[in-house]
């Protein structure tokens, strides 16, 4: 499987990138990683007549934990999530996250920008950034602004970026406290059945501050606002725990695929959120 | 579409490929190259047959354009041994019968070798872990894990008596 034919741009900086955007409009991409776009592009489903790489702009790689804000740019892969020492004790819910997606060989090319900016409700990441309540950061020729995650995801494929701009970061507060990114998944390399992501702190035997987040079981990621309202306040015993499971798969939306029928991605989805929880409440 | 020089060392030796943007790396090393080792499996990077290493990261050459690869250093099952001098992880394949059909070998192998650099005393659950992106449909993958670990082994001996 070969891709149509196109033009190969490797600029140097964001500015650039933007200049060859508006260049090229419609015609142009910007890969990452490519282990979602390339297989598209074989697939020739896509028309993409310029290509431009991501990979030669310095300034959208790295990792930086400053004032207990975590920010991450663009280009920082799966493998360097996982390998930062810094990202561990800031968020350790990343790395745990990051060992779930795909294999060894595309942890090492998949890029965090890639995976939050691509829209995919089956990407890990985006329904991570609901767990932490992430800010995107956007570079658009008009110049940056920033979005909140939770505001990101319009449907599947569609978000909040418009297509002269792309993402060059996200951020967000270190965490403290308990947390857990569950997955169920039918084998290495697969995407979620159904994932949660978790956080949760307690302090003198009541939580005072939760998150609850899904990936995979609507098309955008899933905030769960109602299950979140239930954990805080409580001292999260095992029938607060029931409601807040309850609560979240009824946030969920999910449809049936080679992955199961509704009703069992939304029992799956029960089993993973429980687990997610009682797991953070563990590490809390 | 404008062909493009794409400069890389594969194996240690400088070349300089003009070939079109839309070249996958796999593609570029058979056909252009005529390094065979890295197979094409599935082309659809889940089988991890065409397992090279690209500046010390295991990646799967079907999902790479060679235009991506530009000013890599590329490693294949080439580059790690030869007929008559076998990189240890090979002599450990062949010793604990880590293959039946081979297609899958040289894309484990060099994916194997990337793992023990990293992490040189690796747990069998480690080694497994490792290699999830690698599929073989032969072996059960018993025997590449015994052969992995034992040339994590014999390395590290190696390494102490050296």
């Amino acid at each position: 499987m070969v891709p149509g034919a196109f033009n190969y741009h490797r600029p140097d900086s964001v500015d650039a990138v933007i200049g060859l955007l508006g260049e090229w409009g419609d015609d142009a991409r910007v890969i990452a990683g490519g282990h979602s776009l390339i297989p598209v592009m074989k697939q020739r489903l896509s028309d993409i007549s310029h290509l431009i790489d991501l990979g030669g702009v310095e300034s959208l790689k790295g990792i930086s934990v400053e004032g207990g804000t975590v920010t991450i740019g663009a280009m920082t892969t799966q493998h360097e999530l996982i390998s930062s020492d810094a990202l561990a004790s800031a968020a350790p819910i990343i790395r745990e996250a990051s060992l779930q997606i795909a294999d060894p060989q595309v942890r090492y090319l998949g890029t965090i920008g890639g995976n939050v900016a691509n829209g995919d409700p089956a990407n890990d990441m985006p329904g991570l950034m609901q767990t932490l309540d992430a800010t995107y950061h956007l570079a658009g020729p008009n110049g940056t602004r920033t979005v909140a995650a939770r505001e990101f995801y319009e449907a599947a494929y569609f978000t909040a970026r418009e297509d002269d701009e792309i993402l060059t970061a996200v951020s967000f507060a270190a965490t403290s406290g308990g947390y857990a990114y569950e997955k169920q998944k039918r084998k290495i390399g697969d995407y979620a059945t159904a994932a949660a992501g978790v956080l949760l702190t307690m302090d003198g035997g009541s939580c005072s501050a939760a998150s609850v987040a899904l990936t995979n079981l609507s098309d955008t990621p899933v905030y769960c606002t109602d299950a979140v309202e239930i954990l805080v306040g409580s001292s999260v015993d095992d029938a607060t725990i029931a409601n807040a499971v309850k609560a979240a798969v009824a946030a969920s939306d999910p449809v049936a695929d080679t992955r199961g029928p509704v009703d069992f991605k939304k029992y799956v989805a029960g089993v993973i959120v429980r687990k997610a929880i009682e797991s953070a409440k563990a590490r809390a | 579409m404008e062909k493009m020089h794409v400069k890389m060392k594969v194996n240690g030796k400088d070349v300089d490929l003009l070939t079109e943007p839309r070249t996958l790396l796999i593609h570029a090393l058979r056909e252009e190259l005529g390094i065979t080792g890295p197979h094409v499996g599935c082309s659809s990077s889940h089988c991890g047959a065409c397992t090279v290493d690209m500046n010390g990261m295991s990646v799967k050459s079907c999902t790479v354009f060679a235009a991506q690869a530009n000013g890599a250093e590329i490693t294949t099952i080439e580059g790690l041994g030869s007929p008559d001098g076998l990189h240890v992880l090979q002599e450990m394949f062949k010793e604990h019968h880590g293959l039946q059909c081979g297609y899958c070998t040289p894309g484990m192998i060099t994916r194997a070798y990337r793992l023990l650099q990293e992490n040189p005393n690796p747990t069998e659950e480690e080694v497994r872990f490792g290699i999830a992106g690698n599929l073989c449909r032969c072996t059960g993958y018993q025997n590449i894990v015994k052969a992995i670990l034992e040339a994590a082994a014999k390395m590290n001996e190696m390494k102490e008596s050296a």
